[in-house]
C-alpha cells in the first residue's frame, strides 16, 4: 500500500515486516528515527516475537546483534558515522563468523572535525570489512534494499550493510510502497541458522584459526562474494517479479545507451544526475547514468559490459581518501584496465555540501577536467588556508 | 513541479508544515517530497523546510533555491535568512505578520495572516503552523482545503487536531475573503 512516510520509517516498516527477532537500538544521527520507529512498532505490537535492546553503545548494539544471529535469530540493527567506527571489531567480527546480520547505515560524514551531514566516508571506512554493501538510490529502495538484504545474507550467510543517504533520504518525507506481511512471509521464509549455539547441542562459533588454516578462510570469504554477485542479480529479479518493482541487484543505467560520457555515482545523488543527463541529452549531448546499487561484493564484471563503449566516465563520490583521492574512482579505473577510457573523479558533497543540478550540469559539459574535482570548492578558502609545506627535510 | 519552501523558527512546527503539506499532495494523488535543512533543528535557531509537488515522480535532490512559494512562519527571520530569496516570478509570499511586509519582488503575490493570533485564538497555543497551511491552499489554490485538513489528522490527534482543523479553516475563509 502507497504511504507518504519519512525515509526512516519506511524503512522501519519494512524491517518489521522481515520479522526479525532481535533488534539493539543505540541512538545516533541521521538514523535514530529507524530504531525509534522500530520500537514503537514493537511496542504497538506491530512487531512481534522480537527483543528490542537498549545497548550502552554501538559497540554493545552489534556485539548483541551477533549474540542474537548466533543463537538462530534474525538480529538486525542501525548505525551511522562514528558509531560505525566505534563497532568496527564486531564488525569484521560479523562477517568472520558469517552472521547474516542486517544493518542500516545513514550515511554521515566522519569527524574530526564534527558534522553530522550526508557523505559516504563512513560507508567506505567499512568497505573492506567482509559485508555486502548496497546503496539506496530512493526511499522506496531503501525500504525495498532490507527485504533483499535478509533474503541475500542468510542465503549467503553474510552479513548486509544498506546504505542510506543521510538526511537527504533518511529525513525526506515520500511516496513508498509498503508490502503486505504475506508478501514479504513468502518471500523471505523464516531464518535457517548454518549453525546456532545451543546448550544441547554444543558447536563453537570463531575459534582460533592458526597460520594453516587462516589464509584459506579470507580465501574463501572472497570466493563467497564473488558467487554473492549471481545470487543478488537473481534475487532482485525475484523481488521484482514478486513486488512488481526494480530494486537493488548490482547496477542501473539512465540515459542516453551507448552514451561518450558516462556518469557512475551511487546513491541518492543519482537522482540529481538522472535530472541533469536528462537536459544535457536534450541539450544536444550524450550522457548516461549509472548507479553502482551493489558495492561489495564490487560488480566488475557487470560494470566493464556496461562501460566498454564508454570515452569517458565520470565517478561523482561523496568520499576521499585523503593522501590518494577518489576511492569508487580508483575501483572503476582498475575495473576499465586496458580499455580506452578517461576515469575522471568529481568528489562531491562531502560532510552535507550541497550537490545541485547546475553544478553537475557544468562539470558535465566541461571539455577536460582535472584528475581530481572538488564539486563546489570554495577557492576563496582555499586561497587563504593553503600554505605549502618547503620540501627541506628539517 | 510546484516548489514550496518554509521559513521559520525550531519549535514552530516548520518541517511538520512541510510534511503535513506533502502529506497533503500525496492525498491528492501526487507525487510530493519534503525535507527539513538539516541541522539546525534547536529551539528558537532559524529553520528551513522544503516541499516539491509534481505530477512525475521526482528525483532531484537539491536544496529549493527558486519557490514558487514561500511560507514564512515568523517574520523576525525574513532578513537574517534572506527568505524571500529566488522566490520566481507570479510566485507566492505568504507571511505570518499582522503587520504589512516589504517585499521588492515584482509580480509577486504577498499576503500577510496574523497565523499566531488565529492559533492562539483557536488552538490555544501560538503554534502557526497548520493556520498558514490552510492559508495556503486558500491562496495558491494548489492543494485543497480537504486535503491539508486530512494531513493534519495525520499529524495530531483527538481535540489537537480539531483545533488545528478549524484554525486552518479560519485561516483558508480569512484568505479566500480578502482576495
Amino acid at each position: 500500500m502507497l504511504y507518504q512516510l519519512e525515509g526512516s520509517h519506511a524503512i522501519a516498516r519494512t524491517v518489521a515486516l522481515c520479522r526479525p527477532g532481535v533488534v539493539c537500538a543505540y541512538p545516533i544521527s541521521p538514523q535514530t528515527h529507524i530504531l525509534e520507529g522500530l520500537e514503537e512498532l514493537i511496542r504497538g505490537k506491530k512487531l512481534e516475537n522480537c527483543e528490542y535492546l537498549n545497548v550502552e553503545s554501538e559497540m554493545g548494539a552489534l556485539s548483541v546483534a551477533i549474540g542474537g544471529e548466533a543463537a538462530g535469530v534474525r538480529s538486525y540493527t542501525a548505525t551511522s558515522s562514528q558509531g560505525l567506527l566505534y563497532m568496527i571489531e564486531a564488525v569484521y567480527n560479523a562477517s568472520g563468523l558469517e552472521l547474516p546480520i542486517v544493518m542500516t547505515l545513514g550515511n554521515r560524514a566522519l569527524g574530526a572535525p564534527i558534522n553530522i551531514w550526508n557523505d559516504h566516508s563512513d560507508a567506505m571506512s567499512a568497505r573492506d570489512a567482509g559485508w555486502i554493501m548496497f546503496f539506496a538510490e530512493t526511499n522506496q529502495e531503501a525500504a525495498d534494499l532490507h527485504i533483499l538484504a535478509f533474503k541475500v545474507a542468510e542465503k549467503v550467510h553474510c552479513p548486509v550493510i544498506v546504505n542510506v543517504d543521510g538526511f537527504i533520504l533518511t529525513h525526506a518525507y515520500d511516496r513508498v510502497d509498503i508490502p503486505s506481511q504475506d508478501k514479504v512471509d513468502d518471500f523471505l521464509p523464516p531464518y535457517a541458522p548454518k549453525a546456532s549455539l545451543d546448550v544441547n547441542h554444543p558447536v563453537a562459533i570463531g575459534t582460533m584459526v592458526p597460520p594453516e588454516y587462516f589464509m584459506e578462510v579470507r580465501h574463501l570469504a572472497h570466493r563467497k562474494q564473488e558467487d554473492s554477485l549471481a545470487v543478488i542479480e537473481c534475487t532482485a529479479h525475484a523481488f521484482e517479479k514478486k513486488f512488481g518493482r526494480n530494486s537493488g541487484g548490482l547496477l542501473r543505467r539512465y540515459g542516453s545507451p551507448n552514451a561518450d560520457t558516462v556518469i557512475v555515482a551511487m546513491g541518492s545523488v543519482a537522482g540529481t544526475i538522472k535530472d541533469a543527463v536528462d537536459e544535457l541529452n536534450q541539450e544536444g549531448g550524450q550522457f548516461e547514468e549509472l548507479s553502482i546499487i551493489c558495492y561489495r561484493p564490487f560488480p566488475a564484471e557487470a560494470l566493464r559490459n556496461s562501460l566498454k563503449n564508454a570515452k569517458r566516465i565520470i565517478v561523482v563520490e561523496k568520499s576521499l581518501a585523503v593522501g590518494i583521492g577518489g576511492i569508487l574512482s580508483r575501483e572503476v579505473e582498475l575495473t576499465m584496465k586496458g580499455c580506452d577510457v578517461d576515469v575522471i573523479t568529481v568528489v562531491a558533497g562531502l560532510g552535507g555540501r550541497n550537490i545541485t543540478k547546475s553544478m553537475l550540469k557544468e562539470c558535465f559539459n566541461k571539455k577536460s577536467h582535472e584528475k581530481i574535482t572538488f564539486l563546489g570548492l570554495r577557492n576563496d578558502i582555499i586561497g587563504k588556508q593553503y600554505v605549502p609545506i618547503n620540501g627541506d627535510c628539517c | 513541479m510546484f516548489q514550496v519552501r518554509i521559513h521559520g523558527r525550531g519549535g514552530q512546527g516548520v518541517v511538520t508544515a512541510a510534511e503535513m503539506l506533502s502529506v497533503a499532495a500525496f492525498l491528492e494523488g501526487k507525487y510530493a517530497q519534503a525535507f527539513p535543512s538539516f541541522g539546525s533543528e534547536r529551539m528558537g535557531a532559524p529553520v528551513m523546510a522544503f516541499c516539491r509537488i509534481s505530477d512525475k515522480e521526482i528525483r532531484l535532490r537539491e536544496p529549493i533555491m527558486e519557490p514558487n512559494a514561500v511560507i514564512v512562519q515568523d517574520s523576525t527571520v525574513i532578513d537574517s535568512a534572506d527568505a524571500f530569496r529566488g522566490v520566481v516570478e507570479k510566485g507566492f509570499i505568504l507571511v505570518n505578520s499582522t503587520n504589512d511586509i516589504i517585499c521588492n519582488l515584482k509580480n509577486v503575490t504577498l499576503k500577510c495572516i496574523g497565523a499566531t493570533e488565529i492559533a492562539l485564538e483557536h488552538i490555544g497555543r501560538p503554534i502557526p503552523n497548520a493556520v498558514l497551511l490552510g492559508s495556503f491552499a486558500g491562496l495558491t489554490g494548489i492543494l485543497k482545503l480537504e486535503s491539508v485538513i486530512e494531513a493534519i489528522k495525520t499529524k495530531f490527534s483527538g481535540a489537537i487536531a480539531e483545533k488545528n482543523i478549524h484554525a486552518a479553516r479560519v485561516a483558508y475563509d480569512k484568505t479566500l475573503g480578502e482576495a
